[in-house]
Formats: structure tokens, C-alpha cells, sequence
């Protein structure tokens, strides 16, 4: 996911590369040798994995060729719905996360460059955006859990009953509020650098021109920071979609996402051999990944189209 | 760490041994015999059975955790009896684990001899089996054995019901769980369209209802009802929960549930006592046993399913709270150890075994209607 990180705003030497002046026939294999550990990184872990799931996606049991796995991932309404309650998640969460994170970003950036908080801030940032997984799927558990440390406090102090207050943790509802935890940090980290780059001098030109606070956010910062805000709504949107330990931590009946469908197409022990189904809901899921990716290129090409 | 160190030099002196019988005489002579015999009667009798295995002298289990259906006692009870040595391999194994260590290990002397298997894995790897056929063949009904002995049915679990009853009274019937008094306190041990145990819960709730091991739609209508009543808690039940009080009730295999009935529990307070539903017949699933057709030691092989069907055997399962298969014949015989029996709830019917069609038509439904039944 790192292709689709957010550009930095004032990216206006992108034609300009950086061996442009020397002579291009003189180049030797071994200047690419120091690449060489990231492409066999990149081979092992993406595209090995990704060509086993498309041809495992088209292969039977046996190994012969089908359709059907791909067939039931399009027909079956378990899956369309997991997809439908996938992309519904990551939409909600992505939306709450780049609107509230993107608060936070410009609440910092306005702040002091210099003072004690912004580096507080950052660095908590950079810790909870990676704290997902069962920890956090644990640590929401023990605070609004049925067990947890709230939901007991509302019991003893107003009689609240735990399936009340707590139950709406372990559906939908509570991995939107758990996911939006750690989106929140991430989509800082990412929008951060976007309204540092953000220069005071352009206001003071709109302000001494007569330009209003709406004129400037309209026609000067929010042209420049589209295309960050869009590429990371996009990050945060496929970092929901593919979150699986979080949901499997904190959801034990029914599989109500896709990376939970797939969960339980490769390790049901009630009914076997459904591996290659699981692969086919992989790939749908690349799919989708990838329609977003083109609409992101596209969208980008447009708001950045300014620049040149 | 001492255990571990010597397991490694104990592995390295294996894979040495395997390398220098590959070398020389593999497979060795003599067992020949052994390895084609469908009964003991093949091999000249029990006598001869025993002295071929005793000649072997090794024995290669594999996926037998000592703690589970009381495997430590029989092991050594074997053992003991015998003089065999055996060597107990990957004891956290699953059964699809088992049998990819026998096609791993194939040929060599570390090969499983004999396998304990789900059904489900069990039945889709019948050609890695020998036939044999155990003296006490007879009393193995016939819907839970293969007819020439590739395969048979070991032990049971059957679903039930476990409460702490320190909190709330044990359900007799299945229908009871619907009562107020349970509103957040019922746990299925495991998401049905993944682990066998919540399968088979909705199977249990299904029967009960007027559905059948065919159609269990009845079952997941139920489990709608006892979700829709708040009854049902989306918590995955272990004995940490059972220990902290969190899923005071759980639906699971006779022998989970039997299993936290124990001292610590009981001095935290915790009545924990388990019920097999009356309103519905049993539902059980068997473990099954095989024979490895490339046994490195056929007839200790053999020998193992001979002493794992004779009553020291059985009632060693039944001492881990699971139900062994020849149950009957030994209260029949009188050699059924009556206290272990005791432990074990009350079963009144013959118990429902799914047929591999049956799991699938029921896992069929379940994927397509689980998720928004707990909605």
C-alpha cells in the first residue's frame, strides 16, 4: 500500500529524474544491485502470494481448472453481503478517520512548530496508528467488554444491565468504533506533512489581496491538499478492508467480513477442501482494492492538474 | 528446558537413524506378516501378535496430547504392559496435521504407525490406511466403521450443556435455554461454520426442535430466538472464561464441559454441572482410529488397536471423560469402570452421528445464514 501514500503537495518535479543529465548507456547492472534485496522482498511477500491466490482462485481441489470458486464469491449472498458490510466498514471508518484525523493534522500544524505537544502528539500517533490487532481488540474488550471496566462501573453505579451497554462491542458497530481508534493517528501521520507544506506566506498573499478565510481555503489551501487528503482517505480506506486480527479478536459468532469469510474457508474443520474459495474471496477483494487505486489515479490526475 | 533439550537430541538421533536406514535395511524383516494382516487370527492368533510386536519393540503415536480423553494413562498402561517403547510425536497436532506428518515421513522409521482422526480428515484419506479388523469387531456398529477395517470409530463426545449451577439452576432441555433466567449467560463454544463443537450445537438445537440431522434449519432458527431474547453471548468460550465467570453457561462436548468441573474451579466457587439435553436424542461425534498402511511397526500397530478395543483401553477413555465406542458391551460384560461412568451425564436415546452429506448440506446452510442469524 505504500504506492498509494499520500504525494507531498509540492511534488512539481515529478518528470525530473535525478539521472537525467548523465549518460544513460553507461549504466551498469550493478547500480541496481542495492535494489535487488527490495525486489526479492516485494517477489516473496506480494507477488508470489498474489499469484498463488489468482490461480488457486481458478483451480478445483484437484488442481483442474473451474470457475465455481469465482462463481460462488459472485452469487452466493454470504459473501456479497460480507463484501457489502467489508466496504460499508471501511468506507465509515476511512470517512471518520480522515475527517476527525484531519482535524487533529491541521489543529497541529496551526500549533506551535517548535512546542512541547507536537512532538507528543506525533509520536502517540505513530505508536496507536500501528496498536490494532488483538491488543487493541483486548484492550476495548477489558474497558466496554461485558466484562470490562466501564461496563461493570455503569452496572454497580446505575444499574445498567452489561447486555445493554455492552453488547453493541462485538458486531459491526464496534469494529466501526475500534477501527476508527487507530485510523484517527494514522490519517495525522500521513496528513501531517501536507499542512506543513502549507506556507504562511500564501495566506498573507490572499489576506493583502482582499481574499477572505473562504477564499483561501477554497482557491489556495484546498486545491493543495486534495490530492494528500484523497490518497489518504484511500490508505486508511484499505488499511479497514484488509484489518483481520482486530475483527477475528473481537468477533466469535458469524463472519460478517470478508477477511473473516476467508478465515473461515481455509481453516473450517467442519467442512474441508474450501481453500480456493477463500483464495477467490481474496481476489475479489483485490479487486476492489484495485478499482479504488484506478479511481484514486484518476481523481488525483484531475485535482492536481493545477500544478503544471 | 531439560524435557526440551533431550527432545531435540532425541530428534537429531532419529533423523540419524533414519539416515542410516535408508542406508541398510529398510524396513527390516519379518514384519511382513504383520503389515498385511486384516485380524489378529492373521498373524496366528493374539499370542503371535504380541511377540511380533513385542520383537518391533517400538510403537510411533502421533497428535495425543497426554491431557486429552486421558491418553498419558493409556500410553503408559501400553507401554508398561507390553515393553514397548512409544514414541509420541507432535502431541498438538490436528488431524490434517497427522496426516501430512505420514506423507512427510513416509518410508522412514518415524512414519506414524497409527492415527486418531476426525471423521471428516479421516474419511478423505482412506488410501493412506490398512485394513485391520479388532477382535471386539463384532460389537463396532456398522454405520461407524469402514466393512473391511480401513477405518473405526474410538470415542465419543456428546453435546451438552454446562452451567455454573452456583449461578443459575442447569438446564434440563435445550428448550429451557430460552427461559429468561439465561438472558447473557449462554456461550456456543466456537462459530458453527468453523469448529465442529458449534456445529454440532446447532445441530443439538435442531433436534430438539423438530428439525433433523438432514435439515437443520430448526437449529439456527433457535439460536435466532435465544440471540433475539439476548440470551446468547457473542463471547467464545475457554476456560478462562469459564474461570472468570464471564459465560456461565457453555455448549460443548461431554468432556470440555466435564473437564471444568475441576478443583480449581470448584475452590473459586464455580458449581460447574453438565447436562445432556432430554428433549432431543444425543448428538455425538467420533474420533476415528487407523492403521498407517506404511507403519514402520505393523504389528505393534496392530497390537495398539487391540489394546485400545479390550476394556483396559476402553475404560481409559472413559476415565478422560469421553465415551467409548464398546461402552455397552462392557456394562454388558461388567467390566465398564462404573465410578468414571458415574462422572458422565445421564444419556437416555442413541446418539446421532452426521454422515459426512449431512455435515455438508448442514455447513451449506450455515454459511449462507449464520452471520445474520446473530445479527
Amino acid at each position: 500500500m505504500d504506492a498509494v501514500a499520500p504525494a507531498a503537495p509540492d511534488r512539481s518535479d515529478t518528470g525530473a529524474s535525478s539521472g537525467g543529465t548523465g549518460a544513460r548507456g553507461s549504466r551498469h547492472l550493478g547500480d541496481y544491485a542495492g535494489v535487488v534485496p527490495f525486489f526479492v522482498y516485494i517477489g516473496l511477500f506480494l507477488l508470489l502470494p498474489t499469484l498463488i491466490v489468482v490461480v488457486g482462485a481458478f483451480q478445483a481441489n484437484d488442481g483442474s481448472p473451474t470457475l465455481s470458486n469465482v462463481e460462488s464469491v459472485l452469487t452466493e449472498q454470504a459473501f456479497l453481503a460480507a463484501f457489502g458490510r467489508s466496504i460499508w466498514l471501511s468506507v465509515v471508518t476511512a470517512l471518520l478517520g480522515a475527517v476527525l484525523g484531519g482535524l487533529l493534522a491541521w489543529a497541529v500544524a496551526s500549533g506551535d512548530p517548535n512546542g512541547r505537544l507536537r512532538p507528543i502528539i506525533v509520536a502517540a500517533s505513530g505508536v496507536l496508528a500501528q496498536f490494532g490487532g488483538v491488543m487493541l481488540a483486548f484492550a476495548f474488550l477489558a474497558t466496554f467488554g461485558f466484562n470490562g471496566l466501564v461496563t461493570l462501573l455503569l452496572r454497580d453505579s446505575l444499574g445498567v444491565d452489561p447486555q445493554e451497554s455492552a453488547g453493541w462491542l462485538y458486531g459491526m458497530n464496534g469494529l466501526a468504533v475500534v477501527y476508527t481508534y487507530f485510523q484517527i493517528p494514522l490519517m495525522l501521520i500521513v496528513f501531517l506533512p501536507a499542512f506543513d507544506a502549507l506556507r504562511r506566506e500564501w495566506r498573507d498573499a490572499s489576506e493583502s489581496l482582499g481574499g477572505s478565510s473562504w477564499t483561501y481555503w477554497r482557491h489556495i489551501a484546498g486545491p493543495i491538499l486534495a490530492p494528500s487528503f484523497l490518497g489518504a482517505l484511500l490508505l486508511l480506506f484499505a488499511n479497514a478492508l484488509s484489518a483481520y486480527a482486530t475483527a477475528a479478536a473481537l468477533i466469535s459468532q458469524g463472519s460478517p467480513i470478508v477477511p473473516l469469510q476467508i478465515s473461515t474457508a481455509l481453516t473450517s474443520e467442519v467442512v474441508l477442501g474450501q481453500a480456493n474459495v477463500g483464495k477467490a474471496l481474496a481476489l475479489a477483494m483485490i479487486l476492489v482494492v484495485a478499482v479504488v487505486m484506478t479511481l484514486y489515479a484518476l481523481i488525483q490526475r484531475r485535482a492536481s492538474r493545477w500544478a503544471k | 528446558m531439560q524435557t526440551k533439550r533431550s527432545r531435540v537430541v532425541l530428534v537429531a538421533v532419529a533423523a540419524f537413524a533414519v539416515i542410516v536406514a535408508g542406508c541398510g535395511a529398510l524396513g527390516g524383516g519379518g514384519s511382513d506378516a504383520a503389515a498385511t494382516a486384516t485380524t489378529a487370527e492373521g498373524m496366528g492368533g493374539m499370542t503371535a501378535l504380541e511377540e511380533a510386536a513385542k520383537a518391533e519393540g517400538k510403537l510411533n503415536v502421533i497428535a495425543l496430547p497426554r491431557d486429552w480423553a486421558n491418553y498419558g494413562e493409556i500410553l503408559d498402561a501400553f507401554s508398561a504392559k507390553y515393553g514397548i517403547t512409544i514414541d509420541e510425536q507432535q502431541p498438538d497436532a490436528n488431524s490434517q496435521q497427522e496426516i501430512d506428518a505420514a506423507n512427510s515421513t513416509k518410508g522412514t522409521d518415524r512414519a506414524p504407525d497409527v492415527f486418531d482422526l476426525g471423521a471428516n480428515v479421516a474419511l478423505a484419506n482412506t488410501t493412506l490406511f490398512a485394513p485391520y479388523q479388532v477382535g471386539a469387531w463384532a460389537d463396532i456398529p456398522d454405520n461407524l466403521k469402514e466393512a473391511s477395517g480401513l477405518w473405526y470409530s474410538d470415542y465419543a463426545g456428546f453435546m451438552s450443556i454446562g452451567c455454573d449451577a452456583a449461578k443459575v439452576a442447569l438446564p434440563a432441555t435445550v428448550a429451557d435455554l430460552l427461559k429468561p433466567e439465561y438472558k447473557g449467560m449462554i456461550a456456543l463454544n466456537g462459530d458453527p461454520t468453523k469448529a465442529a463443537a458449534g456445529f454440532h450445537g446447532v445441530v443439538m438445537a435442531a433436534l430438539a426442535n423438530g428439525g433433523s440431522a438432514d435439515d437443520i434449519t430448526a437449529g439456527i432458527d433457535f439460536f435466532k430466538q435465544l440471540n433475539d431474547a439476548g440470551n446468547l453471548l457473542p463471547v467464545d468460550p475457554t476456560p478462562a472464561t469459564i474461570a472468570s465467570g464471564q459465560t456461565p453457561c457453555v455448549i460443548d462436548w461431554e468432556y470440555n464441559n466435564a473437564a471444568q468441573a475441576n478443583d480449581t474451579n470448584a475452590a473459586a466457587g464455580i458449581d460447574w454441572q453438565i447436562a445432556i439435553p432430554t428433549d432431543a436424542p444425543p448428538v455425538a461425534s467420533y474420533y476415528i482410529q487407523a492403521i498407517n498402511k506404511d507403519a514402520p511397526n505393523p504389528a505393534a500397530a496392530r497390537l495398539w488397536e487391540e489394546f485400545l478395543y479390550s476394556a483396559d483401553g476402553q475404560n481409559g477413555w472413559l476415565r478422560g471423560f469421553a465415551r467409548p465406542i464398546l461402552q455397552e458391551k462392557l456394562v454388558a460384560d461388567g467390566t465398564i469402570d462404573t465410578e468414571a461412568l458415574g462422572k458422565l451425564a445421564e444419556a437416555s436415546a442413541a446418539p446421532v452421528v452426521l454422515t459426512q452429506d449431512q455435515l455438508t448440506a448442514g455447513q451449506d446452510l450455515l454459511t449462507g445464514n449464520w452471520t445474520i442469524t446473530i445479527e
